[in-house]
């Protein structure tokens, strides 16, 4: 079995890309880390396209990350997808992005371009740019969607959506059922697709910053930070001790209030009110500690790269420290009631069952990945500061059903609490923020060897790990930037999960997953 | 269980309710607002939420105008699950072109009278996404909107207060509803 470093030393390394490595490599290649992925001895953690180059960035078995980069002759290159089908939905949107062909991608229909847009392959270049621009836009039959079959005695179809009967993000799901059985979901994506990656090409960071921010709301933090980190990685630059934990402390916040959000909401998808009227509760004094502390109730451009935008008052601090106190009252008696409770149990317990051979494949992050037996967190491995000085534990549990991803966020937030209460104790002085714009790189856009700079970062967000991916040309500006969402991995889960449950649980097993829309769309 | 039940006959609510001597902002608005909304609509106002392309950020503080602090159902407001029970569409997002047709349709659906409010900066004119190939650029490009609600995304109290004008509004109205 070849080791990731291997491959990337068989390739053209790429001069200034930071803090892991990428190389340019022969069709050959590629199809031998394609060859890996399919025997499952490594994950993939992202695939994306440039006008014409195709980039994957890869784990091995030895939890070593590079990316491997593929130039497409003739737009073409050799799908990932036919072999390894957590690259199926990637390549197919970047397709529609940028006109590059997967050969052999078993599956061609358009996946974020649902022939709205009056364009086809937006960011493409050159001939391709061309040809889009002069094509007409895409007629609204053309827009048809050919669902995958389900065919048999008695079933019906159910659709719903785009718009959903609650306070929810759009998206379609198209369920097969035999009476109460569903025999098959397919999800339909792409409402929410708003260009983020388009609207990046060429802005100032301070721009790209506000859009990544703003990729997931529920992630803001999170994607804020993996953006900055990947933006200081290109750039070389050093971050402020300070800002490092007050990073750290509004993730942990972040991931807070989203555990304690969905805890409850799970439980009023079971007709159990009471958890969710409580974790409703401590999820509102999380966010006004949030705002105490930090001026936002989301955190939202609160990392900025270069830093932290506002620094931590002994008010917010107080804010802070009284919130985990209430919460380390309060939410023990909330696990007991939910662990105490039947017809709660009875919903939760052996519901929307994932396997553990699938999230491996998948390579699914966070709270999905860890209920089916995948230990990964991002914050441990590949890690990053301050986390490697703090004492946490990554909770694992093997059932795979609602159940257990209920319980991975009560250790979760367990987890948060005690990390929150470390930051605080250790929080250092100083200042909390260098100036990015001044960093020796970005005035002149480019690295002493005359190339331009590229970053990446992987950070855990509350559902699990992003990446961030992106190159910095001249002038400072961005170049091209990549935001990988940990729903990727997630969404084609959940279509396997509720195989063989009622209709009646499907809300259950969506809210246990809770993957994102605005994230996966972009 | 029992205990919770026990427990809940003697602690004090959570919302902050309409005041004695502090005026906080919530207290004033949940006044005006209580007036209004009966004033003109008996004691209901149905609000249906389309995320036309949010980010979700909006759709976290409106989820938590129901939390015991808020709890808007005591004015009578609530969301509603259906474009056919609703008063009020409350639209969120850059209004993405993915999204344009299923907007359009939803407001077909809702009966009249309706208003349309538009909630949080991008659904004002795109805010930071605007320009992009994907994106029609506000909710007013594609409805009529009766008012925007500013923020990124607005916090409970300012969508509460948005929606207090939008009850004033409506009520200072002589002339029928738009339909």
């Amino acid at each position: 079995m070849p080791a990731l470093t291997d491959l990337i030393e068989a390739g053209r390394p790429v001069e200034q890309h930071a803090p892991w490595r990428r190389a340019v490599v022969a069709p050959k290649i590629w199809n031998l880390a394609v060859e890996q992925l399919a025997a499952g001895h490594w994950s993939l953690l992202g695939l994306w396209a440039e006008p014409d180059t195709v980039h994957m960035a890869l784990l091995d078995a030895v939890r070593d990350i590079g990316v491997i980069s593929l130039k497409c002759a003739g737009g073409r290159y050799p799908s990932v997808g036919q072999r390894h089908p957590p690259a199926l939905r990637l390549e197919r949107a970047a397709a529609d992005l940028f006109g590059l062909l997967p050969q052999g991608l078993p599956d061609t229909r358009r996946w974020l371009d649902h022939g709205q847009w009056g364009v086809s392959h937006p960011l493409a270049a050159g001939a391709l740019a061309a040809e889009a621009s002069a094509a007409p836009a895409h007629a609204p039959a053309m827009a048809s969607y050919r669902f995958l079959p389900a065919e048999g005695e008695s079933l019906h179809q159910i659709p719903v959506g785009p718009v959903h009967a609650g306070i929810i993000e759009p998206g379609h799901f198209r369920f097969t059922a035999s009476g109460e059985i569903v025999v098959r979901l397919e999800e339909r994506l792409g409402y929410v697709h708003k260009g983020i990656e388009g609207l990046m090409a060429g802005s100032p960071v301070e721009r790209a910053a506000k859009l990544a921010g703003r990729t997931s709301g529920d992630s803001t933090v999170a994607y804020s930070l993996a953006f900055a980190r990947a933006v200081e990685a290109a750039l070389g630059v050093e971050v402020p001790l300070r800002a490092v934990w007050l990073r750290a402390l509004m993730a942990e916040l972040e991931r807070l209030a989203n555990h304690l959000g969905d805890i409850g909401a799970i439980c009023n998808d079971a007709a159990f009110v009471l958890m969710h009227a409580h974790c409703g509760v401590l999820r509102e004094r999380v966010l006004r500690a949030s705002d105490a502390a930090f001026g936002h109730r989301l955190m939202r451009d609160r990392i900025v790269p270069g830093g932290v935008a506002s620094d931590l008052s002994e008010e917010g601090t107080a804010a802070v420290r009284s919130v985990v106190t209430e919460i380390r009252q309060r939410f023990p008696h909330l696990v007991e009631l939910y662990d105490n409770t039947a017809s709660l149990q009875d919903r939760t317990v052996a519901t929307g069952r994932l396997k553990p051979a699938l999230v491996r494949q998948y390579a699914a992050g966070g709270y999905v990945g860890r209920a089916s037996g995948r230990e990964f967190d991002a914050r441990r491995s590949p890690g990053y500061p301050p986390y490697d000085e703090l004492a946490f534990d990554v909770p694992l549990l093997q059932e795979g059903d609602v159940n257990a991803r209920v319980w991975i966020r009560i250790r979760e937030v367990e987890q948060s609490l005690s990390l929150t209460e470390q930051i605080l104790q250790r929080l250092p002085g100083g200042p909390i923020r260098v100036d990015v714009a001044g960093a020796s790189v970005a005035q002149t856009g480019v690295t002493k060897t005359g190339g331009p700079c590229e970053g990446m970062a992987l950070v855990e967000g509350f559902r699990g790990d992003i990446l961030a991916w992106l190159r910095i040309g001249e002038g400072g500006m961005i170049e091209c930037c990549h935001l990988r969402d940990p729903s990727w991995f997630q969404w084609p889960l959940l279509e396997a999960a509720i195989e063989g449950n009622i209709v009646a649980d499907f809300p259950l097993c969506n809210k246990s997953f809770n993957c994102s829309y605005s994230g996966h769309d972009l | 269980m029992r205990k919770h039940l026990f427990e809940g006959l003697t602690r004090l609510p959570l919302t902050e309710r309409p005041p004695k001597a502090s005026q906080t902002a919530i207290d004033e608005l949940a006044r005006g607002l209580d007036g209004a909304a009966r004033k003109r609509l008996g004691r209901s106002l149905s609000i249906r939420a389309v995320d036309a392309g949010s980010c979700n950020g909006c759709e976290l503080e409106m989820h938590a105008l129901n939390n015991a602090f808020y709890d808007v159902e005591r004015f009578g407001i609530r969301f509603v699950a259906s474009p056919r029970h609703a008063d009020v569409l409350l639209v969120t997002g850059p209004v993405t072109k993915n999204m344009r047709e299923a907007l359009k349709w939803t407001y077909d659906a809702t009966p009249n009278p309706k208003w349309v409010v538009a909630l949080g900066d991008c659904g004002r004119n795109g805010g930071c996404f605007a320009g992009s190939y994907a994106v029609v650029g506000g909710v007013s490009e594609v409805l009529p909107v009766d008012l925007h609600i500013p923020g990124c995304p607005p916090s409970p109290i300012e969508i509460l207060k948005g929606l207090l004008a939008l009850l004033e509004r409506v009520n200072a109205k002589t002339a029928a509803p738009r339909g």
